[in-house]
């Protein structure tokens, strides 16, 4: 992971490092930080490609305002990376476009 | 849905709602802070610089310490405050005064506060240039909370465009993080910044470029690079485009009000170009048009997190009066006393203005 160390003003206390699943790769991250950091730290930068024009989005806010980050995951699409805690085991994978929320008829006509 | 009832709902858990919630909560009112980030703090605990502004809001001290600070003091309060992380507030519906929110990215959840304080910050301003989407090109606050909160390299030779002091206080943290700045663009012929902050990052020789600005980002699927051109007085190119090699574009090119919410409110709102951007109208106990909100901080006006502790002390009081809490007046002027003064002089004149400009002198008049 690409961390800093030597910091001369700040000391980082990271939660405990966890392996999660990244488009069938394991990388490593900090359980309860947010899932678009331990990304960066492996590197990844383009987290989505966009409906309409397929165009590659990292994040960009950092703070769950702008939907830069969205990605799948454990199946659910459109999750703010940014701001969604990674925990062990997670499956994060790259969005295409809109994503897909599969209801069955029960749920539907429950909400 | 699940519902929760408070006497004060604050939204927003940085300087000014952390501030809020303590004082309405030691004037004796149950408050329920809700919070979308994972933790408390606001833009503070992305700062690690020492703080200017007076010495009652913590100058001298850095600003993930005074996070710390107010995070203690909400915990003395324990009983009277709960708080709510990683939960946005999504909406406010005005006839039933009820507030909607989501945990998380899955459950919603009804909050039914006696009264609110809107605490929500600014966000970051984009400009126009072609690329300006892909992976790469952040907002400084992005590249922050890399760094400074997560400790996660955010590049290896940056470029920063803007010399206010956000981008100069985030260029001089880069290189404290190790990372390379390539240079620093400002569109003005003048360093918008405090002369300290320029003078830190000019000393570890970094070009800051004036009259410079960003023609496009490079890149396929990654920045990988940048074109800037020099401008003139009317903001033309002059002269050739250059080429500067990065992996980072960090846009630190101002704030604007968080204010959704306070359009869903119906609060009158105003354009203030000192306060950057449309900003609730207000009395002097920061209450809006709508009688059950109040606000405080960035959302009132882009200022500093000294004033946003202030506003933030003033607004809890307010609501905490307004639900009949036994409040002296006095405690008011002593808040209003210390942002008199933090507004003084030179620096403080379009804030003045701003401010002036947004206050009305009571609503029952104003109605
Ligand atoms: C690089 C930099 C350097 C600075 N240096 C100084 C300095 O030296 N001195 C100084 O006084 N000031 C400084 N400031 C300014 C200061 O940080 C801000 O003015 C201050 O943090 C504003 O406080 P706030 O509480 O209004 O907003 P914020 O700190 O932005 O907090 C708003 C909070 O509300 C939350 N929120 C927003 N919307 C919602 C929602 N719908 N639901 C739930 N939560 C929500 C956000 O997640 C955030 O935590 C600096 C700022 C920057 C960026
Ligand atoms: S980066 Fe903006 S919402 Fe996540």
């Amino acid at each position: 992971m690409d961390l800093i160390d030597g910091h001369p003003v700040l000391d980082f206390s990271h939660g405990e490092k966890i392996s999660f699943n990244f488009d069938g790769k394991t990388m490593e991250g900090f359980e309860g930080e947010p899932i678009a950091m331990a990304l960066h730290a492996n590197g990844v930068r383009v987290y989505r490609n966009t409906p309409e024009m397929k165009r590659p989005r990292g994040f960009f806010c950092a703070i769950g305002k702008c939907s830069s980050c969205f990605m799948v995951v454990d199946g659910v699409p459109n999750v703010r990376t940014c701001v969604t805690p990674l925990k062990r085991g997670m499956k994060v994978e790259t969005q295409n476009g809109r994503g897909r929320v599969e209801l069955s008829c029960d749920e539907a006509s429950r909400s | 849905m699940r519902e929760l009832k408070t006497d004060v709902l604050v939204v927003g858990g940085g300087p000014a709602g952390l501030s809020a919630a303590a004082s309405a909560a030691g004037a004796g009112a149950n408050v329920l802070i809700v919070e979308g980030d994972l933790h408390l703090g606001g833009q503070l605990v992305k700062q690690s610089h020492k703080f200017f502004g007076s010495k009652e809001e913590y100058a001298g001290t850095r600003g993930f310490e005074i996070a710390k600070i107010l995070r203690e003091e909400i915990a003395n309060c324990e009983d009277r405050v709960e708080i709510m992380l990683n939960t946005t507030v999504s909406g406010y519906y005005r006839e039933e005064r009820v507030v909607t929110a989501m945990v998380g990215e899955e459950e919603y959840l009804r909050i039914v506060p006696k009264k609110i304080v809107i605490a929500s910050g600014a966000q970051e301003r984009l400009i126009p240039f072609p690329n300006n989407d892909i992976p790469g090109v952040y907002g400084a606050g992005a590249v922050q909370t890399l760094m400074n909160v997560y400790g996660v390299v955010p590049g290896k030779r940056v470029l920063m465009i803007g010399a206010g002091n956000i981008g100069l206080i985030v260029s001089y943290q880069l290189m404290q993080a190790g990372v390379e700045v390539a240079a620093i663009l400002e569109a003005m012929p003048r360093i918008g910044g405090y002369w300290v902050h320029a003078a830190k990052v000019r000393r570890l020789g970094v070009p800051i470029l004036l009259r410079h600005s960003i023609k496009r980002a490079i890149g396929e699927t990654v920045v990988t690079g940048a074109e800037i051109y020099e401008l003139d007085d009317k903001f033309n190119q002059v002269g050739e485009t250059e080429v500067v090699e990065c992996d980072t574009i960090c846009l630190a090119v101002g704030l604007t009000p968080t204010n959704e919410l306070l359009w869903q409110a119906g609060c009158r709102m105003k354009y203030i170009p000192f306060l950057c951007g449309h900003v609730p109208l207000r009395d002097k106990c920061m209450r809006t048009s709508n009688e059950d909100i109040w606000m405080a901080g960035d959302v009132s006006g882009i200022e500093e997190a000294s004033a946003a502790m202030i506003e933030g002390r003033i607004a809890g009081l307010g609501a905490a009066k307004a639900l009949g809490f036994n409040i002296q007046d006095e405690m008011f002027g002593e808040y209003w006393v210390r942002l008199k003064n933090l507004r003084a002089g030179e620096v403080g004149e379009k804030i003045r203005a701003g401010v002036l400009n947004a206050t009305v002198d009571g609503w029952e008049e104003n109605a």
